[in-house]
């Protein structure tokens, strides 16, 4: 917090935006006791009563995996399932900086108020105050539920648990193991869920793709499935459906997720009635490693946590092609630390990527295309010693020094932004319930609690909040207070939606045109990177709009995809995800044309400071955009939630 | 530079395979081995064959997806090197690749390089973790953890589930992927109360799976791309037998 | 009991038994060898020392007791770990029906991937052995352990003896510079700090035994020892 803080702005009251379809189910009373009050308030479901209840878990990341293994804990029937060969494969094992959590074990002023308000004004104040402040509360119980499981954090000599701190943040609260913190919180949850396979509490789906939602009764009772294996489409019966399959970044073909991750699953959902919650808010990492060249397939994230030792400069002068280490320090810009002092290299995401695209836009980049700056660590290495650096980031600076070839102990490493996490996903209430009852979506999925954009070591903190912690409770007050009708696969929607995947598998396979999958994915990228990417604008959404129906259209009439239904066709995986890809960034295009101001990750070039800060609108945008599918090809219906800010008053967002 | 790759395709499990020789041209020394794969896939596509099928998925070198046996080596044979992070400067004009899938009776080829690995799955399933619901835990800090433990804890916990161990063992042994786990949770004092019934769970199931004895030879931590040290699998055998001491059956 | 049943079901346990068994079978070498060497003392040293390995302990022991007390030991020592071996070296085989066209090895040794052989060599070397020093295949004038030294003289006038026993002594030294470390390792008395003591460990008795076992053979065929 700093005093150029202060200046509040205006918020047009939330009255006006109040929509009947969107109940955001928010509990009275102050916020630090809504939580609390809300789980006494709900319904539970009695011991004996919870095997009588299957629940659907798609996805089996750090949220999939942890809710997964906490319902079958508690008593139910759970059925998993994933696209992997195994759970253990979630990209949510990419992670490696590490976990927020408000211990406040340095001593150093934290508090599950300040997690609270940094991640709310991170976020640029976009984000539900009551689902922050609630993931700030349980913060703390995730790290000591990950220490039980085993997960081998980093510890200091006296052997008490070590933080370090991330961008966007003046106290150290985040946890870590070495540079692999998603892999180590992932391996402790599918440990949990693994033992509930052992325990036959869980039924594991592997190499299981999710095609379709089934609804009866405006309820979601099941999905229709693809084994991967066989090619066999399969449905399967529910009382409730979570959804727990992570974010969308590949839309733009080229961004830090695995190469299979996919919205298929959120997106068959918006098409069976639930509502997409601000599409358009994509984050950008600033610290990954910048494209080598168009056979480049997918982007390689270094930690965030390097910023903590790393110093970002660009050379002063455009143009400037000498070597890094013939670069006088008075001509190079350190222009994090110039432009934003109290924060300085720590700068949150939204900013700090911006900030490298002025400076390539400027000619300042380095490396080829220049488009990159240098993180350089001579200074750390000169001051900590070589040791010490290897220690923090050995097996960073060994996994850049093998894309690369290149060393960075002794040359600055090349970054460049990268897209990296998507803030947008599914509409949920504070049960975390989509606008289709008994349709959960958690972690990266849905909408929630990170805004405009989100602080680093927080996507983590969520994922595990979501399904260790908060989806148990509120999906057993929904089982509890809903009574079901007893259905089978045999009912006709069931039929019907095996019938629409059947087809549509079919359809691709049976277009045998003249291009690959790949080849639409990268054109749709390059116009989602180009024109809804970093910075946008009127002019460019409304020409991304024209170019994707058209895209699409030659997608279906043009792509070539080899193989069989009846085995295992990566092509064809590919093709289904891609052909939603290209209904999905209509949405998001949509979605960015209508936000007609900048936050957080969402740059509209028309509303900037001089200085080039994003300069948001509270009187007219402080709601979340709520999206209805309407059918495709048509305009879908907007729905606004009002944000009510009434403990972290909106300012103007200043790192400076 | 311009390759020749021989490559074994197989249809499905049931089928036979065979090696297959493939030219890869115009590959440039940035490419990963993987994105040299996919140029000669999207050849194979638009020649109207089915492409190459492999597993990977987060190109990083973290989810443990890809594997395949690079002219004899599993993942390539470079030091601490996933097949995803294998990069053709490696390589150079004219070379000649084999790549062949992991073999092993535990791990059925499903297709091309694409083998079932489900059975590491059912060794965690079998006792890798320590059983704390959720909810029961009291503050994280008051288990003390010696920050070498921690580290020692850490080093055996890298371990993606590749199953380059297996690969690269002569006798497809799984040891230091179950010995990996076992080390991790027995080196922590929150892994102590299951220790011994875990690593007598643990390797009942690893033998089931079909999987090798162990002549410590040692090619399972050199091919590791996570480097996990053979010393865990002497703890794992002493674990073993401190349990059946102990009379843990 | 059930526990080492079970513990013997898992191929670590047969490892255990093949590394308990190896151990018995690493200490008799090492003493044999040095009795070996006493060949160096002369005939009536040699023979006396044969004549004592079958007194030792008498009278508290009848006599020879000790000696086939030892050898139902070692006896039962080379059928575990054959057995073990045996059992292993099946499992082993199984788990890999198809093997690869290209295999290229980083750790390996030599002794390490042809462990199985040499011991497979040792054993028959083993059965050879006894034929010719213990039973007197094909040594004129054979007084069994009333003459071992004149035995010995004997048996190694023949080159081709010699050059069996050297192959012979030669697998030994593999078997042990991998089996020795081995035995530590599967039995769970390897960490990293003591890796570097077993492996030198192991070096050093391969190594030692080799030369140690060859001298007597050497020093017969070269005259030295008539």
């Amino acid at each position: 917090m700093t005093t150029t803080d202060t200046r509040p702005t205006t918020v047009r009251p939330a009255t006006e935006y109040l929509d009947p379809k969107l109940n955001s189910k928010i509990p009275e009373g102050p916020i630090e006791r809504k939580w609390e009050r809300h789980k006494f308030e709900m319904k539970l479901v009695s011991p004996t009563n919870r095997r009588r209840y299957t629940i659907i878990v798609v996805g089996s990341g750090l949220a999939g995996a942890s809710a997964a293994a906490t319902l079958a804990e508690a008593g139910y029937n759970v059925k998993c399932y994933t696209y992997h060969d195994s759970p253990r494969r979630a990209h949510s094992i990419a992670a490696q900086g590490g976990i927020n959590a408000a211990k406040n074990y340095r001593n150093d002023g934290d508090s599950v108020f300040r997690l609270f308000y940094d991640t709310v004004k991170g976020g640029d104040f976009r984000a539900r105050e009551a689902n922050v402040y609630r993931l700030a509360e349980v913060s703390m119980a995730i790290i000591d539920q990950c220490v039980a499981q085993g997960v081998p954090f980093a510890r200091e000599y006296s052997g008490y648990l070590d933080n370090r701190s991330f961008g966007g943040a003046q106290v150290a609260r985040t946890f870590y193991a070495r540079g692999q913190t998603g892999q180590q919180l992932l391996l402790g949850a599918y440990q949990a869920l693994s033992r509930q396979i052992g325990l036959g509490q869980v039924k594991m789906f592997s190499r299981t793709e999710m095609l379709d939602l089934v609804v009866i009764d405006g309820r979601a009772r099941g999905i229709v499935t693809r084994d991967m294996v066989t090619g066999k489409i399969e449905s399967h019966v529910a009382d409730a459906v979570v959804l727990a399959t992570g974010g969308y970044s590949n839309v733009f073909y080229l961004s830090t997720n695995a190469k299979a991750s996919n919205a298929t699953a959120i997106w068959r959902a918006y098409r069976r009635g639930a509502f997409f919650g601000n599409p358009c808010f994509t984050q950008i990492h600033p610290t990954c490693i910048p494209v080598s060249g168009d056979h480049q397939s997918k982007l390689t994230l270094m930690s965030e946590s390097l910023r903590n030792d790393g110093r970002v400069w660009v050379p002063k002068t455009p143009g400037d092609k000498r070597p890094p280490s013939s670069i006088p320090e008075d001509e190079r810009d350190y222009y994090l630390e110039r432009k934003y002092p109290s924060f300085g290299n720590l700068a949150p995401r939204d900013i700090a990527s911006r900030a490298a695209k002025q400076v390539c836009d400027e000619g300042r980049g380095v490396g080829p295309g220049g488009l990159g700056v240098y993180l350089d660590f001579s200074d750390a290495i000169k001051r900590l010693g070589r040791k010490v650096i290897e220690e923090r980031y050995g097996n960073l600076f060994e996994m850049y020094e093998r894309i690369t070839g290149e060393n960075p102990y002794e040359t600055p490493m090349r970054i460049y932004p990268a897209v990296h996490y998507t803030m947008g996903g599914l509409w949920v209430d504070y049960n975390l319930m989509s606008t289709i009852p008994g349709l959960f979506v958690i972690g990266e999925a849905n909408f929630s609690d990170h805004g405009a954009n989100r602080l680093g070591a927080s996507a983590l903190m969520q994922g595990l909040a979501d399904g260790y912690f908060i989806l148990p409770y509120t999906i057993a007050d929904y089982l509890a207070s809903t009574k079901f009708t007893k259905v089978d696969t045999t009912h006709i929607a069931f039929r019907e939606a095996e019938a629409e995947v059947t087809d549509r598998i079919k359809r691709l396979l049976n277009t045998k045109g003249t291009r690959t999958v790949d080849m639409f994915h990268r054109e749709l990228g390059k116009i989602m990177w180009d024109y809804c990417g970093m910075a946008r604008n009127e002019a460019g959404l409304k020409h991304a709009l024209e170019v994707i129906p058209e895209l699409r259209e030659r997608f279906w009439r043009e792509v070539k995809v080899p193989g069989e239904g009846n085995d295992i066709n990566q092509e064809l995986e590919k093709a289904g995800r891609v052909a939603d890809f290209m209904e999905l960034a209509e949405l998001m295009c949509i979605d960015a044309l209508h936000r007609n101001e900048s936050c957080g990750g969402h740059f509209r070039e028309e509303h900037q400071t001089e200085e080039g800060e994003a300069k948001r609108d509270d009187e007219n945008f402080a709601y979340v955009a709520a999206w209805e599918f309407t059918g495709l090809g048509t305009k879908p219906v907007l729905h606004k939630e009002p944000l009510y800010f009434e403990y972290v008053k909106p300012t103007i967002r200043s790192y400076k | 530079m311009n390759l020749t790759l021989h490559v074994w395709r197989q249809k499905n499990a049931q089928s036979e395979g065979r090696f297959v020789t493939y030219q890869a041209k115009n590959i440039i020394p940035d490419m990963s081995f993987l994105e040299m794969l996919d140029v000669v896939n999207q050849e194979l596509i638009l020649k109207g064959e089915e492409p190459i099928a492999f597993e990977h998925d987060c190109r990083e070198g973290i989810c443990g997806s890809c594997g395949m046996v690079i002219n004899g080596y599993p993942h390539g044979g470079h030091r601490g090197t996933t097949t995803c992070q294998l990069h053709m400067r490696h390589f150079k004009d004219g070379d000649v690749i084999t790549i062949e899938p992991w073999r092993a009776r535990a791990f059925p080829v499903l297709k091309d390089l694409i083998v079932d690995r489900s059975a590491f799955d059912r060794i965690i399933q079998a006792g890798g973790f320590i059983s704390a619901n959720t909810g029961v835990a009291q503050d994280a800090n008051t288990v003390l953890v010696p920050k070498q433990n921690a580290e020692a804890a850490m080093d055996a916990a890298a371990c993606i589930g590749c199953g380059a161990c297996v690969a690269a063992c002569p006798n497809a042994s799984a040891m230091l992927f179950t010995a990996a786990k076992i080390t991790h949770l027995g080196l922590l004092p929150q892994g102590q109360p299951e220790r011994y019934t875990r690593v007598v769970r643990m390797v009942e199931q690893m033998d089931r799976e079909g999987f090798g004895g162990c002549t410590n030879i040692g090619e399972c931590s050199a091919a590791c791309p996570k480097e996990i040290p053979l010393s865990v699998i002497a703890r794992m055998n002493r674990d073993l037998l401190v349990a059946k001491l102990k009379g843990v059956n | 009991m059930t526990a080492a049943l079970t513990l013997y079901r898992t191929t670590i346990g047969k490892k255990a038994v093949m590394a308990i068994t190896g151990f018995i079978g690493y200490g008799f070498v090492i003493l044999h060898m040095i009795g070996n060497l006493k060949i160096f003392e002369g005939a009536e040293g040699f023979n006396e020392y044969a004549h004592f390995l079958r007194t030792v302990g008498y009278p508290l022991v009848p006599e020879r007791g000790l000696l086939w007390t030892m050898r139902i030991i070692l006896l039962a020592s080379v059928i575990l770990h054959v057995v073990a071996a045996i059992q292993l070296t099946r499992l082993d085989w199984a788990s890999r029906p198809r093997g690869y066209r290209e295999t290229r090895r980083k750790q390996a040794t030599f002794a390490s991937l042809t462990l199985r052989w040499g011991g497979l060599a040792i054993f028959l070397f083993i059965v050879y052995h006894l034929a010719h020093l213990t039973f007197g295949l094909g040594i004129p004038n054979f007084g069994g352990h009333e003459t071992a030294y004149q035995n010995v003289v004997a048996g190694f006038s023949n080159p081709i003896n010699v050059v069996i026993y050297i192959a012979a002594v030669g697998a030994l030294g593999m078997h042990l510079y991998h089996g020795v470390w081995s035995m530590f390792q599967t039995l769970g008395l390897n960490g990293p700090r003591t890796d570097g003591l077993w492996r030198g460990l192991a070096t050093v008795s391969g190594i030692l035994l080799f030369l140690g076992f060859s001298t007597v053979p050497i020093a017969v065929i070269t005259g030295i020892v008539r």
